[in-house]
């Protein structure tokens, strides 16, 4: 779910232009209340849905978020008003540290992914033998999910037989280091895990872009003296513009809801290290039961990734460019 | 080729052999090396894997020689593995009919009608994707304890159809809105039924869009965690990525036992990748971010 989730906002702001340009297509003709019933009537599955499953969970986390609520305590459900946020502000000792987490988190995973997708779209969009082969095999990570990258990862980082014991065998290091207990190296060693089944999902979107490229801008620049670089920087980053910008806030919301690999892989350790704020939700709810405080904390984590969407949006001055 | 090739090396016959060598060098050293230096990044998580899954236990060797089977034997009869694959299999397809059946009429009223609140139904659809899974945990658990649906494989059909149905009415729209209407029109000027020329004018060409919606949603469902990790609760039920972290808890040294398993789960959505990645790019490139 979460893969397509992030691929599918960049087809919406299109599809809501593209909807004002179609002309009312329906054949005139006297039943006009059918007619505009009809649409409705074909949404209405997903309308019900839509609101049993998604809305009515949204709001009764705003609901819960004032009671005790714990599974372990089923007694214990009174209303305490503010109480879980007070808590949350002043006297968690969890929350500040892992909301830092949370930053650092998406911060280097989306710049990281952005530089490293952005050189390999460039690269397999160039034309050369095998590019087909060569694509299929650089984006294969996109379609695996975090459970399995942690599996995977495990094994290679491993300190018995993974590659850092290789790596001895060639003289590199002493092959001992346990990555994801370290507290000097689990922050990069979850950051490299991540990058292998991130960078393909940017490098994708990117080469996807890139094909639509103006090609007489290209042919104009160089027979104006353009060497690659300044063909880089004033034809193809402008043209990428738009979709770096909605790429980038679909992966920095994708990276801060992203919990399946940080649980499996650290469970936000050592020590509570690597514990982003909605993994501390995902901890609460399956293995605390504490459904209270953890829907306080959700209504924290969805007002902050609404603000900073916002706040990125109007920096980015995409909302302008679109009216 | 047969055609383009002689035209593509006449010109580097004449070409002298320190500038050809200076282009080699700079076709290496954009393309060739990057690739390369990536390739082996992409590469080295697929090699222990494999390594693992296929090499003797007691084996020490960098190659899976001898190779043996016997970790994927455990795995599927002694772990589970048997369960978790088919119990994925029917939430995964499950989840791609409802899928589809749900976003196809809504895609074709998207695209083919206008109406009041279609801008903010579009509004609502992406706003979806801003709420953090972590966050549906808690309160879908309690819509399904009180349906009844806890340790119930329906419920994560449910739930991943629901969060699957924003992409794929998205896409189904500017898909369909790309057919042209006239083949309908002529159908229904010819006296078919609205229904009946959707059905042979647009359902025969949206043959792409039905594999694109339907694989996304089946690798969604089949690489959701947290739904399954909530909501199910016996060991039979487990889907394959929470057999996989219960692999990792009870097998965790185990490596040969974690690496098959890892396999069981990856295969399908690579097969299913490899089939469709050349449409991913390309859908994406003509129909998502153009519009």
């Amino acid at each position: 779910m979460t893969r397509m989730i992030a691929d599918d906002v960049a087809v919406a702001a299109p599809v809501a232009a593209a909807a004002v340009d179609q002309p009312p297509r329906p054949p005139r003709n006297r039943r006009s209340w059918r007619r505009s019933a009809a649409p409705w009537l074909l949404l209405s599955p997903v309308i019900l849905l839509s609101a049993a499953f998604i809305a009515a969970p949204v709001l009764s986390v705003f609901w819960n978020a004032m009671f005790e609520r714990k599974l372990t305590e089923p007694w214990n459900d009174a209303f305490i008003g503010l109480e879980h946020f007070r808590f949350m502000l002043f006297e968690d000792p969890k929350f500040w540290p892992s909301l830092g987490f949370t930053a650092q988190w998406v911060l280097v995973e989306v710049v990281l992914q952005l530089i490293f997708g952005l050189i390999i779209a460039l690269v397999v969009n160039e034309a050369f033998r095998g590019r087909g082969f060569w694509r299929a095999l650089v984006f294969s990570p996109w379609a695996i999910s975090g459970v399995l990258t942690t599996a995977i990862w495990i094994l290679v980082y491993n300190p018995g037989t993974g590659i850092f014991r290789l790596l001895a065998e060639w003289g590199i290091g002493d092959g001992t280091q346990a990555v994801l207990v370290d507290p000097d190296s689990v922050f990069w060693a979850v950051v490299v895990a991540e990058l292998w089944r991130g960078v393909p999902f940017f490098a994708i979107m990117l080469l996807a872009e890139l094909q639509s490229a103006p090609k007489e801008l290209y042919e104009a620049a160089a027979v104006d003296g353009a060497g690659r670089i300044k063909r880089f920087l004033h034809v193809t980053l402008p043209h990428l513009k738009t979709a770096i910008i909605l790429t980038t806030l679909l992966r920095g919301v994708w990276e801060f809801n992203n919990v399946d690999l940080l649980l499996t892989m650290t469970n936000g350790g050592p020590a509570g290290m690597t514990t982003t704020l909605p993994l501390y939700v995902a901890q609460l709810a399956t293995q605390a039961h504490d459904f209270g405080y953890g829907s306080a904390l959700t209504v924290f984590a969805f007002l902050i990734l609404l603000i900073v969407s916002i706040v990125y949006l109007k920096l980015t001055a995409f909302s302008r460019e679109e009216d | 080729m047969a055609v383009t090739a002689p035209t593509l090396q006449r010109p580097r016959r004449q070409v002298a052999p320190a500038i050809r060598a200076k282009r080699a060098l700079s076709f290496h050293g954009r393309i060739s090396l990057p690739l390369a230096l990536y390739t082996v990044f992409t590469i080295i998580p697929f090699y222990w894997v494999v390594l693992f899954a296929f090499r003797e236990p007691s084996s020490n060797s960098w190659l899976p020689f001898p190779i043996t089977f016997d970790n994927f034997v455990f795995v599927w009869n002694e772990v589970g593995y048997e369960f978790f694959f088919w119990n994925s299999v029917l939430v995964g397809v499950l989840t791609t009919v409802a899928t589809l059946a749900l976003a196809l009429p809504s895609g074709y009223a998207m695209a083919r009608y206008k109406f009041k609140g279609k801008r903010a139904f579009t509004l609502v659809l992406l706003c979806t994707q801003f709420i953090p899974g972590a966050m549906m945990l808690i309160p879908l658990f309690q819509i399904f304890n009180s349906l009844g649906l806890i340790n119930n494989l329906l419920s994560l059909a449910i739930a991943d159809t629901v969060f699957s149905l924003p992409l794929a009415i998205m896409f189904m729209t500017s898909f369909i809105s790309k057919i042209p209407f006239e083949l309908e029109e002529a159908a229904m000027i010819d006296g078919c039924s609205r229904f009946h020329a959707f059905r042979l004018a647009v359902l025969p060409v949206l043959g792409p869009a039905i594999i694109a919606v339907g694989s996304f949603s089946f690798i969604g469902a089949w690489n959701n965690f947290l739904f399954g990790l909530m909501f199910i609760q016996s060991q039979q039920r487990f889907t394959l990525p929470v057999g996989l972290s219960y692999t990792m808890g009870e097998f965790g040294v185990n490596f040969g036992v974690l690496a098959a398993g890892g396999i069981v789960a990856a295969l399908p959505v690579i097969v299913i990748f490899a089939f469709i990645q050349k449409y991913l790019v390309q859908g994406l490139g003509a129909g998502a971010v153009k519009g």
